[in-house]
Order: C-alpha cells, then structure tokens, then sequence
C-alpha cells in the first residue's frame, strides 16, 4: 500500500490536466465537481497510505518511491521521489483533507463567476504543488513544490486581476516571497557543498558531523525561506495583502496550508537545527513570538472581516514558530493541524458571510447575522472558541502545550505569547460580536458611509466611494449560504471541537501525535521538566488569559461600556507597511538606482570599453593590409634584409 | 683571356645571386601577375642553384636531395600560380596585381 504514495500528488495532477483542456467545456459546475473528486480522490490515497503506515512497526515508517532519477549530474543525484513517513503523511491528510472541503466549498462560493473553471485548474494545481511539498524526499522536490505553491497564490491572490489592487496584492506576495526563497536556495547550495545530498534522511544521518556553524547557517537559511512563505518577520507584510483573493483561497492556501510549510520545513529539517548553536533555535523562536505579538495588537483594530483572520493567522503561524524554537515540533505540528481545523473554518465562515452580505467585507456594515445565518454563525463561534483556546475546544490543547514549552524555555517567551493568546481572544470575540451580534448595521448604509468616511484606512475610504456613487444603494438582505458551503463548515466546526483529541496531555498514551511523530524527529523534541501542579496552574492562567480577552470583548462591544480602543496606528499596521514603501520609494529607490548606474557605467562600460579598444586597434591595424601584392613584398624583403643584418652583426661581434 | 679565368664556385654562388636580386626587383616593381609569377620563378631556381653549389663545394648529397624536392615542389606550384593567373586574366585581361585588393583589411 505503501507504494502508492505517488498517487497522492497524482490526482490532483491529472484533475489539473484534465480541467486545463476540458475545463471550460465541463463549465459550472462540472468543473467544480471534477476538481473535488480529485482532490478527495488524493485524500482517500494518502488514509490509505497512512494505514499501511500505521501497519509497519513504529522504527521503520518511512518508505522512500523513487519515481525517477531527475538530475543526474557527475557527483550531484537527485532523484524525483517521494517519502511516506509519519511528519509527510500527517501534512498530506489535513492538506487534502481540508483542500476537499475547500473545494466542495468553492462550488459554491464561486457560483457564477466567469472564471469558474479556471479557479478549479489553479486549486488543482495547488494541491498537487503543496503535497510535492510535503511529501518531497529531498530539498529539491520540496522547492519545487515551495516554488509551486508560490505561483498558485499569485494566481489565486489576483484571480479578479481586473482590480489593480488585486494585481499588485499577487505581485507583492509574489516578490517578497522570492525574498526567501533566496535564502531557501542558499541553504541548498550549503548543503549539497558540506553533505553531498539533498535527500532528508542523508542529512539527518550526516547532521551530527556538521560543523556548528555550517548546520547554523543552513538552518537559518531555511528559516529567511519559512519568515516568506509562512508570512513572519520581517516579509509578513504579503499576507495580509493577499486577502484580495476569493475567500476559499484565504482558507487554503493563505490559513491552512501554504503557509504552514514554513514551520513543516523547520521541523524537517530538526537535525540539522539540533546541530546548530544553542542560539539559532532562539533565534526562531523570538522571531516567532515577536510576530505573534505583533500581528496580534494589529488584528485589534482591523474592520474588515478578512484583515482580521489574516492577521491572526500570522499571529498563530508566530505560535508555530515559538513552538519550533523552543524544539516543541510535536506541538507546533499539532497546532498547525488544530490551527488547520479552525483557521479555515473561520475563513470559510467570513467568506459564507460576505457571500450572504452580497460581497460586503466591511465589519462596520454587518452586525446581528445570527438570525440570518444560523449555520454559518453557529459554527463561526466554534471556531472563535477554538482559537481563543477556551477548553475543551482543539485550540486550548495545542496552544497550551506551546506555552508549556515556551514556559520552560524562557518565561519572557511565555509571557509574551500569553499577552499574544489574551489579544487574540480579544480580537476574535471583537469580530464575532460586531458580524453576528449587536445592532443591524447594514440596514442604514448612510450612517456607516459617514462613518466610513471620517475613517482614514483607505480600502474603507474606497468603499464608502464606491457606495456613494452606487446610490440610492438597496438594502441588502442578508441569507445564509446554500448546503455546499455549509457542509464544510459543519464538517470543520466537528474537527475544530474534537481535533485537540489528537494529542491530550493527561497521560503518555494519549499523545497519539507524539508518538506518531517520534521517529521523524530522531530524539530532538524538547523535554519539559515541570511539575504536574505547575503544568495545571499553566493551563489555568492560559484559560483566564483567553477568557479575560473575551470578557474584555463583551464588555467593550457587546454592552458598550467602555468606548473602543482602536489607536490609528494598529488600525494602520504600525505603519509597517507604509515605513517599507516610504523607505523603498526613497532611500531604497535612490541606492538602487545607484546599482544600476553603477552597472551602467562601470560594468557594462569596462566591457564596452575593451570593445571599443579592440576595435579601435584593429582599425589602425588593418591600414598595414592595402592588398596590393607587392607591398606585402617588399614587407618581406625588407624583414630579411632586417634579420640578415641582425644576424650578421651579431656574428661579427 | 678567357681561358685563363677559371670557372670556381664563388661564381656561382655570383650568379646564383645575381638572378636572385633580378627576381626580387623584378617582383617589386612589375604588376603583371605573369611577369611577377615569372620574377617568383627566378627566385626560386637561383635559390636551386645556390644550394647545388654548395653541396658540390662542401661535398655533402642534402644539398642536391633538397633540389630535387624543390623541382617537384616548383612544378606543382607552377601548376596551380598558372591556373590562378589563367583564370584571372580570362576574366579580367587587363588585370594588374595592384587591381587584386579583395581581400585587403
């Protein structure tokens, strides 16, 4: 069964293909129906995989299917190849697991869409590009994958390319995204230079001889190419940006998925970053815990209902990294499937929500949806009380065991990341008050405007533009979504209750994703050493924290006690965003175009310069041949009267 | 009187010389492909000869062996220069050498 592995990345290959030249024929919503049945065709191939898996003894899951050898170059081998092991296996399940429903979910959402079908070819592809992601047998199948998924999400993020601000949102990705893969690729050349291979078990058998150093860039080589595609400091700025896609995009690429191959990445490459300085993992996990805080006081003052997510999504992807710094890979991989389970289910709830509104994204414009959307409200509060990890629902389990580790790491980190868990219980209950409870705001569009307008944030601004010029605007009703959004959502909001089951704490066998991860991460987990009492206390604090930021939440937005507190400068992103384009518009744009003077003048000049001293040589050279026989003559004659007279003077002398 | 003069080899290494330096002008100053041609000749054959009198003076067979490869080589060469001049003239009869600069720098 295990041979099968190759079928798992084939499916939605052939679904790609297929709707690539028939797509427009099978039209909506065959093409849509094609698409899903691939992706739930792969799924169905990686639990059987993962049964044969589970089948083998513990020590010897991980079988390698060599497709076929791709770059075979004098001492360089590299082979298109495929592992099934227990960390590939559990990214495959919850990538096409979750990417089935996200389709089945499109079907949908894009209902009458004109690029029906091509949303379907570009989803297909991204399925197939994540799962050569995770399932690569080596650096480079996973780049390409990694390379893959990158061009998906700039084709997703400018789906509606009409808009420009879509446009440039795919081009910003896309560029800051190559700002990591640079260092991505370094980290290869490194390590083909001081291994001699590419391939995962090569470098985890050969990490232990690794000079400190050497295994310290290459981890954090690594980490520059996790910081761009899994969207944390300093090149989160793309994501986000990358809102401007259709929400099923959000979901998949831009919450469950892509994103996390950052933090799958590291913990892949555990060896190498157990072989580093003590001060490399520290290094990511600060980065982690930073970005985790950052975004989080970001997401506080975000209004439109996407902006949040992805903000937030920025903030757990922070939690990951935490958890990969303080070498708790169990526990970042299980709260990247937690995060997985409820991350999408929230985005696939704004999106059930801004198809209900009639395309409206704009917090400010919804409120008291619960009784239009009774489905889609009930299980968007589910996973606002995974997220804001209240128990016994899947956030709570994942993120208290980050925090345990964090904790016996250093308690500045946890401190930090318990502000991080109390904002983003905080924001989330700000939103789910603002679209499902409280007043009816879409009913009286002129207050809103007014409102819209006094506010600086220029997408709002926008908006409230676009409304005036739409007036008299009719109220729109809001609905809930047909059963093909829905399903999913109920179906996520299921995993969202039950996923923190995957891994309990109260004994060891309940680690089931513990164990199953143990021979993928050859003994580098971190071990805590806290006393049972401290672990309960820990827990505790955390569940007041989060529930502190909902009580917050209740008392600001939902009985107005206090007036809301949404400083400009969160609202704005602490001008990140706009310090990066002033300084890239001025200094930056001043330095580079010095480099291309430079290049102008003293590069290409020394190269034009030695054409043209050549070419003024043989112009002076080329009078020496008029082509008249006869001075090529007397040239000779003159030459050995010349040498006899040399000749002959010498000898005399 | 002319009995008396005895012929040695200095005169002809003199002649051999002599017919040199008629060559080599007549090869500078000269434009007819022909005559020029004729001038190369000239050169060559007092070369010949020079280097028959030497072997005959030194008493040494390679300076008569290069000769002989030298006539073969000269006839061959005789060979193609005429076939070139031929052809030359035939299209253009009143060519000179100066007239044939195609192929200058």
């Amino acid at each position: 069964m295990l041979d099968l592995v190759w079928l798992i990345p084939a499916l939605p290959l052939a679904g790609f293909l297929l709707l690539l030249v028939a797509g427009r024929r099978l039209g909506e919503p065959g093409a849509g129906w094609v698409a899903t049945l691939a992706a739930a065709g792969s799924f169905l191939a990686t639990v059987v995989v993962f049964a044969g898996l589970l089948g083998e003894g513990e020590h010897s899951r991980s079988h390698v299917v060599s497709l076929f050898e791709w770059i075979p170059a004098g001492g360089f081998h590299v082979d298109m190849a495929f592992v099934a092991d227990p960390l590939s296996i559990t990214m495959a399940l919850f990538v096409t697991g979750i990417g089935s429903l996200i389709h089945l979910y499109s079907i949908g959402y894009m209902h009458g869409d004109a690029s029906f079908s091509k949303f379907f070819v570009y989803l297909n592809l991204f399925v197939f590009s994540m799962l050569m992601l995770v399932l690569g047998d080596n650096l480079l199948v996973t780049f390409l994958g990694w390379e893959g998924v990158g061009a998906c999400s700039y084709f997703l993020i400018s789906f509606w390319f009409g808009k420009d601000e879509n446009a440039s949102a795919g081009k910003k990705a896309f560029v800051t995204n190559r700002i990591g893969d640079w260092g991505f690729m370094l980290a290869m050349f490194l390590a083909f230079a001081t291994v001699g291979s590419l391939s995962y078990s090569t470098l985890a058998e050969e990490a232990g001889n690794l000079a400190p150093v050497t295994a310290t860039a290459i981890a954090l080589l690594l980490f520059v190419g996790a910081t761009g595609k899994s969207a944390q400091l300093p090149l989160f700025v793309w994501l986000p940006d990358a809102m401007a896609g259709p929400t099923p995009v959000s979901a998949l690429i831009h919450a469950a998925t892509m994103v996390t191959s950052g933090v799958f990445l590291m913990t892949r490459v555990n060896p190498i970053l157990a072989q580093a300085y003590d001060w490399a993992p520290d290094v990511i996990a600060w980065v982690g815990v930073i970005t985790a805080l950052f975004a989080a006081t970001i997401a506080v003052a975000q209004n439109d209902i996407k902006k949040v997510l992805a903000y937030s999504t920025v903030s757990q992807l922070g939690y990951m990294f935490l958890a990969v710094g303080t070498g708790a890979y169990v526990a970042a991989i299980f709260h990247m499937v937690t995060h997985a389970f409820f991350k999408a289910l929230l985005f696939l709830g704004s999106g059930s929500v801004i198809h209900g509104m009639g395309d409206e994204q704009d917090m400010r414009r919804m409120g008291n949806l619960r009784t239009y959307m009774p489905i889609t409200a009930g299980t968007f509060i589910v996973g606002w009380l995974a997220i804001a990890g209240v128990p016994p629902f899947a956030g709570f389990w994942s993120k208290d065991e980050i925090l345990l580790y964090a904790f016996d790491a250093s308690p500045v980190l946890w401190a930090l990341g318990l502000v991080t868990a109390l904002l983003t219980a905080f924001y989330m209950s700000r939103q789910v008050f603002l679209v499902f409870f409280g007043e009816e705001r879409f009913r009286q569009p002129a207050a809103v405007e007014a409102a819209a307008a006094a506010d600086a944030d220029a997408a709002a601004e926008a908006e409230a533009a676009d409304a005036t010029t739409d007036a008299p605007e009719p109220v729109h009703e809001p609905h809930e979504s047909p059963w093909l959004m829905t399903v999913p959502l109920v179906v996520l909001a299921g995993l969202a209750v039950v996923g923190g089951a995957l891994n309990l704490p109260f004994t060891p066998d309940l680690h089931f994703l513990g164990h199953w991860l143990e021979p993928v991460l050859y003994g580098n987990e971190a071990h805590v050493d806290v006393e049972t009492g401290t672990k309960v206390l820990l827990a505790v604090i955390a569940t007041a924290a989060g529930l502190a930021g909902i009580a917050a939440a209740v008392a600001v937005y939902l009985q107005k006690r206090a007036k809301a507190v949404e400083p400009e400068v969160l609202a704005n992103g602490w001008y990140y965003d706009a310090t990066i384009t002033a300084f890239m518009g001025g200094p930056g744009r001043a330095a580079f175009q010095a480099l291309a003077d430079f290049d102008k003048g003293v590069i290409d000049g020394a190269v034009n310069g030695v054409a043209t001293l050549v070419r003024t040589g043989g112009r002076g050279l080329r009078t020496l041949q008029p082509g008249y026989v006869r001075s090529y003559a007397l040239g000779i004659a003159v030459g050995v009267v010349v040498l006899l007279a040399y000749f002959l003077t010498r000898v005399s002398f | 009187m002319l009995a008396v003069a005895e012929v040695t080899p200095a005169w002809y290494l003199v002649l051999g010389s002599l017919i040199f330096t008629v060559g080599a002008v007549g090869l500078l100053v000269r434009r007819n492909p022909l005559v020029m041609f004729m001038c190369v000749e000239l050169m060559l054959n007092a070369v010949t000869l020079t280097f028959v009198t030497f072997s005959r003076m030194l008493n040494d067979v390679h300076g008569t062996t290069v000769v002989v490869f030298v006539l073969v080589v000269a006839a061959a060469e005789v060979v193609v220069g005429l076939g070139i001049i031929v052809a030359l003239l035939r299209k253009q009869p009143t060519a000179t050498a100066d007239d044939l600069t195609v192929l200058k720098g």
